[in-house]
């Protein structure tokens, strides 16, 4: 608003200037949505792919809107393969690390950033500094310590580290728990409020917003995970569901089944897309926060 | 008798504050730190998850520099990061492009976001889909234009600039939105200023824009040579054996398979170690080359 705003101001100044920058204007236009089809283009190519029969697949020249549109295929994935535990499991797994990982995560960042206590700075940056140290490196004595205690082909060594928070959220909530006046939490000491009645009747409260911006980061960077769940993951039925449609592609390619493996991952897809679509605004405002304050 | 009341209240909340931060300590011990020791103390030793671990020195990294198999995955890992460049350049555009306020903003930024957010995994099958030599998008849409394309997936060529190619198309909205907030962020009247002294759109660009979003440049940058670094699950998806002549392999995928697939766990371990020391170098090396050549406007 502000800024189509000052652009009116600017426009004033003189007519040729005026023509000048609308007709910049329309070729951005046209270079922007030159660029949208692009990116869209093969999302819209899996789902037409999905609808048609498998001989419409290799028509040449290639049909965008199949003539007879079939929904055949969403109906068959299902017994094709373990799709519905693979949701159920990727459920499982990312509602409870980012419910109790959220939990944790907030609990330390208000410690962080409203508490005393000695070795505060060390500590914070000793966690900072796991940040630094890439998964690959991790996964193989993660690996056996998990496999030591019993715990391959299950969905826990997914969910426990998570459990304990995540330093990425800490860090995020911290900075923003910097701009809360420490006099709220100075008040409530003295009405005589425990540290658990602080966090959960001020804090909390106020960092709600940046809490569940974070939260359905969080969610969506699980729910998309691959590489963790194919290390522990066996038995199709403890698959989740990024697994799941891998192994669709990878068993039904060899038949060229590609409206089956198109359906499959079409339903990979959808829940984060319409998560995005309710909270497109929180999810790119903190993007874009993320990136200014990183 | 006040001092006493005081450091009681302090000890108080002090107990508070470790009892909140022992979750995360927790794990960064169990999940971070103590792997960490045991990755390097097992790239000393013939690990193979079932013997005793022999400690043979560096034994493991000797094999490493003369393992062909290695230099080619570092070497296809390197290559891979050129889309980092092109990506950054694309979005930048894109996002002056979108500053301008015009008509169908939002929208855009919506559509040039989905990728971002779609799975890893569905949209490598996707790729691996449109770049089917025969029936594939990528070449349907090239015979338009009278090209007739490659067998992207299976030719030792094409396979690095098909996997760069879906990179750039899956991270660019990330990027142009952080760019976008940056350009937003830049006050309105620098440029007037510079319209004053009589500058073009280009010096503009040069003297105020570049130099304001030096910094979000700056984190693209670290972010995806950590990210690039690390490429896997593309390469596992499209590529399952590590692509024609193992030209798609990346370094991480030569990890997972001699862990996983050999357990040869600490060699797997050396090599990982080297990878992490490579990124921490670069990441190093980038925050140095920052702080050279930043400067502060207020």
């Amino acid at each position: 608003m502000q800024l189509a705003l000052s652009r009116k101001k600017e426009n004033v100044e003189t007519m040729s200037m005026k023509k000048k920058d609308r007709i910049t204007d329309f070729f951005i236009f046209i270079f922007l949505s030159v660029g949208a089809v692009v990116m869209i283009a093969p999302l819209l190519w899996m789902v037409s792919t999905s609808l048609k029969s498998k001989e419409d697949v290799f028509a040449l020249p290639p049909v965008w809107i199949p003539t007879d549109i079939s929904f055949s295929k969403y109906t068959e994935i299902w017994s094709m393969g373990p799709l519905l535990s693979g949701i159920s499991n990727s459920l499982i797994v990312a509602l409870s690390v980012t419910i109790v990982g959220t939990f944790t995560s907030s609990l330390a960042a208000f410690a962080f950033a409203k508490l005393n206590f000695r070795g505060k700075n060390k500590i914070f940056l000793l966690l900072f500094a796991s940040v630094m140290i890439p998964y690959p490196v991790l996964m193989i004595p993660q690996f056996m310590m998990f496999s030591s205690i019993g715990w391959v082909d299950t969905l826990l060594p997914l969910i426990v580290p998570g459990l304990f928070g995540n330093i990425f959220m800490i860090f995020f909530l911290r900075q923003f728990l910097n701009s809360i006046p420490n006099s709220i939490i100075e008040a409530a000491k003295i009405d005589g409020c425990s540290y658990f009645q602080i966090f959960y009747k001020i804090i909390f409260p106020l960092i709600k917003p940046a809490v569940a911006a974070q939260l359905i980061l969080w969610f969506m960077a699980i729910w998309n995970d691959y590489l963790g769940p194919i290390l522990y993951l066996n038995s199709p039925e403890k698959q989740t569901l990024q697994l799941v449609i891998a192994n669709f592609n990878a068993s039904y390619a060899i038949q060229s089944d590609y409206p089956l493996i198109m359906a499959a991952s079409v339903v990979a897809l959808l829940p984060m897309l319409i998560v995005f679509m309710i909270f497109q605004k929180q999810i790119i405002e903190s993007i874009a926060i993320s990136g200014v304050k990183g | 008798m006040k001092t006493k009341t005081i450091s009681k209240l302090y000890r108080t909340e002090q107990r508070y504050a470790y009892l909140f931060v022992a979750a995360p300590v927790i794990g960064f011990f169990l999940f971070a730190f103590v792997p960490l020791m045991y990755s390097v103390y097992g790239a000393f030793t013939n690990w193979n998850g079932l013997g005793q671990m022999k400690f043979i020195g560096f034994e493991n990294f000797v094999n490493l520099f003369k393992d062909e198999y290695f230099y080619k995955s570092m070497y296809n890992t390197l290559f891979m990061m050129i889309g980092i460049p092109i990506g950054i350049v694309l979005a930048l555009l894109l996002a002056l492009a979108l500053n301008r306020g015009i008509f169908g903003t939002n929208t855009f930024r919506v559509i040039y976001y989905i990728p971002v957010i779609s799975s890893i995994a569905a949209v490598s099958i996707l790729w691996q889909w449109a770049y089917n030599g025969d029936y594939g998008l990528v070449n349907q849409f090239l015979a338009l234009i009278g090209i007739d394309g490659p067998n992207w997936l299976q030719n030792t060529d094409t396979v690095k600039p098909a996997l760069i190619l879906m990179a750039i198309w899956k991270g660019l909205g990330y990027t142009m939105l952080l760019y976008l907030a940056a350009l937003q962020s830049v006050p309105k009247s620098f440029y007037e200023a510079a319209k004053l002294d009589g500058a073009n759109a280009w010096q503009s660009f040069l003297h105020i824009t570049l130099p304001m979003v030096k910094p979000v440049t700056f984190f693209i940058i670290v972010t995806n040579i950590i990210g690039g670094a690390q490429i896997f699950t593309e390469i596992n998806v499209m590529t399952p054996t590590g692509g024609p002549e193992y030209s798609s392999a990346s370094a991480v995928f030569y990890i997972w398979q001699k862990s996983f697939g050999n357990f040869q766990l600490g060699y797997a371990s050396a090599m990982a170690l080297v990878l992490g020391l490579f990124i921490f170098i670069v990441t190093l090396l980038q925050f140095r080359m920052n702080e050279k050549s930043s400067f502060d406007l207020d």
